[in-house]
């Protein structure tokens, strides 16, 4: 590499590098760091350490960790939080095949007007999507009176929608969905229709021609869309924050409650870590699906 | 050969389309409507446009938005596209960990590093106090990855032997930079930046984090009043925001329709 290259990659490389190791590596280590700390006082971190007689004294723990295990709380809210965000990729799985299938099958000049439809509801602001949840499920929409008249007709108390899992469930898949859609749409559309045909010449019925041969394919964008829905599901607070009740908080909840309201820093953490834990390990079970997925075709 | 689609499966993508779109044309439907309640049609009122436009909290929050999504949007695309650059030119190590990965974690996280950050930084140096200034810095950083990614699309796409031909004519590094390869990608700048605007302007978890307690943006103002109430002001102002979004969109589609298709 010459001088004049050199200077161009540092000039190029460097302003970002330096920003993002300023706004974003550093405070993630901090974060990292905190989780061993004591909380102080008032909230917020002890000092980490003290100067006794003249030798540094660290004053770090693993208490914070142990707390995890000392109330079964925590590791029950882990479990509920990814029952949720499963709930949900299995919705936007459910929701999206159809929509992905029939655009691919659309002729290619009706398939980006197709495409651009999923997602324009996408750049509308996010708290406005929820918002919209909070009109359709409240105690006096239409929706919700008719599901109550049917409810009633059938013998039941009347129920309620909002505030509710279920509210949480929908307004995660509503504001996922596009995610699901478009990986599934990409590997969809470049299914060879040659295979069906030879499918059902061999005597495929139709749930055989899909159970058999475009299932299996599909399952990289089948992946690669639950990757795409299940992480930011699973580090959701806003959703049911706004559409949950007391008894349909996530992860995320206590997260925001332990750093912004009780500020136990070192707690909020620690559950930040697990969190982080948590979508590294989806994150890698789903690029080593990919891989093995790939090595079999 | 293109076999004809089953009629179920028209009706389960016809459903989609509705889940899909049904949500926000209520939002704007009431809120033209003469009723407190989002229940029923009562009849066609401005109302709640009007009182939108006296409520100075409101007026303030759109106003810091604006302020904030323009510096955020400015900062981030000049690093995102130094960024994007870099990753398409060079084998780097660092730097596509560091810039792609605030994409694919979820916003809390970076919300609760950030906050604590700030804090420290404030009690140590006594200087970046919560408030406009670090959501400004906190959404710079979550927006250059997404301006990266762009722009590194966009020069995937550039004919390198442009810039060599530039450079056979005698045109030095900077000037091929500068008279070629910029003027090729900058659609995918001009994307990038709508783009960092729009999630700069949409942005609530890392903003509801970073914002302490004196600073309001429109989505912070908008989730304190829902949390009140649902009132048909929140759809006016809902309303307002998707026609900024969709003006948005229209402009990113002429600028640069594959760009946007690239990325939606």
């Amino acid at each position: 590499m010459t001088l004049q290259q050199r200077i161009g990659k540092w000039v190029l490389s460097w302003p970002p590098l330096v920003y993002m190791v300023l706004f974003f590596l550093v405070p993630t280590l901090i974060m990292v760091v905190a989780a061993f700390r004591y909380p102080g006082d008032y909230g917020g971190l002890a000092p980490m350490y003290s100067v006794e007689d003249g030798k540094v004294v660290w004053d770090l723990t693993l208490e914070n960790f142990q707390r995890l295990t000392e109330d079964a709380l925590y590791f029950d809210l882990f479990i509920k939080s990814a029952g949720y965000a499963l709930a949900t990729t299995l919705a936007c799985i459910l929701m999206a095949y159809p929509l992905a299938w029939l655009i691919a099958r659309s002729p290619k000049r009706y398939r980006d007007l197709m495409l651009l439809l999923v997602i324009l509801p996408f750049w509308s602001n996010f708290l406005i999507r929820i918002y919209a949840w909070m009109i359709i499920l409240g105690p006096q929409s239409a929706f919700t009176r008719a599901v109550n008249w049917l409810v009633t007709g059938l013998g039941f108390e009347p129920i309620q929608l909002l505030f509710t899992p279920f509210a949480v469930i929908v307004g995660m898949v509503y504001v996922h969905l596009p995610f699901m859609v478009l990986p599934l749409y990409a590997n969809l559309e470049k299914h060879d229709m040659a295979l069906l045909d030879a499918a059902q010449d061999l005597g495929a019925n139709a749930w055989q021609r899909f159970w058999r041969v475009t299932w299996p394919l599909s399952l990289p964008g089948v992946f690669a869309g639950s990757a795409l829905v299940f992480i930011p599901a699973l580090g959701m607070f806003a959703i049911p924050d706004i559409l949950g009740g007391t008894d349909s908080i996530m992860i995320g909840n206590l997260i925001k409650q332990q750093i912004l309201d009780t500020r136990d820093w070192p707690f909020g953490s620690v559950l930040s870590i697990m969190l982080t834990g948590g979508v590294l390990l989806i994150a890698a079970l789903g690029a080593a699906v990919a891989r093995g997925g790939r090595k079999r075709g | 050969m293109a076999k004809k689609n089953a009629w179920w499966l028209w009706a389960a993508a016809i459903l989609t389309y509705l889940f899909l779109y049904l949500p926000l044309v209520i939002v704007v439907v009431f809120s033209f409507n003469d009723s407190r309640l989002n229940a029923e049609w009562v009849g066609f009122t401005l109302d709640w446009y009007r009182k939108l436009f006296h409520n100075e909290k409101m007026l303030t929050a759109a106003g810091n938005s604006l302020m904030i999504g323009v510096v955020s949007s400015l900062a981030s695309t000049v690093l995102g596209t130094l960024a994007g650059i870099a990753l398409h030119k060079y084998k780097l190590r660092f730097l596509p960990f560091l810039v792609l990965t605030p994409i694919a974690i979820p916003e809390l996280l970076m919300g609760v590093s950030l906050v604590i950050f700030f804090v420290i930084v404030n009690q140590l140096l006594g200087i970046l106090e919560l408030g406009l200034i670090t959501i400004i810095l906190s959404h710079i950083a979550f927006c250059v990855g997404f301006v990266a990614i762009v722009v590194r699309a966009r020069m995937q796409g550039m004919d390198e032997s442009l810039v060599e031909a530039a450079r056979d004519l005698g045109a030095t590094p900077f000037q091929a930079f500068r008279l070629v390869t910029l003027p090729v990608i900058m659609p995918g700048i001009i994307a990038g930046a709508l783009m960092a605007f729009t999630l700069s302007i949409d942005d609530f978890v890392i903003t509801f984090f970073t914002a302490g307690v004196g600073a309001a943006t429109l989505p912070l103002e908008i989730y304190s009043m829902i949390k009140i109430a649902v009132t048909p002001e929140v759809n006016a102002v809902s309303s307002l925001l998707m026609l900024l979004t969709l003006v948005l969109i229209v402009i990113a589609s002429r600028v640069s329709p594959s760009a946007l298709r690239a990325n939606g």
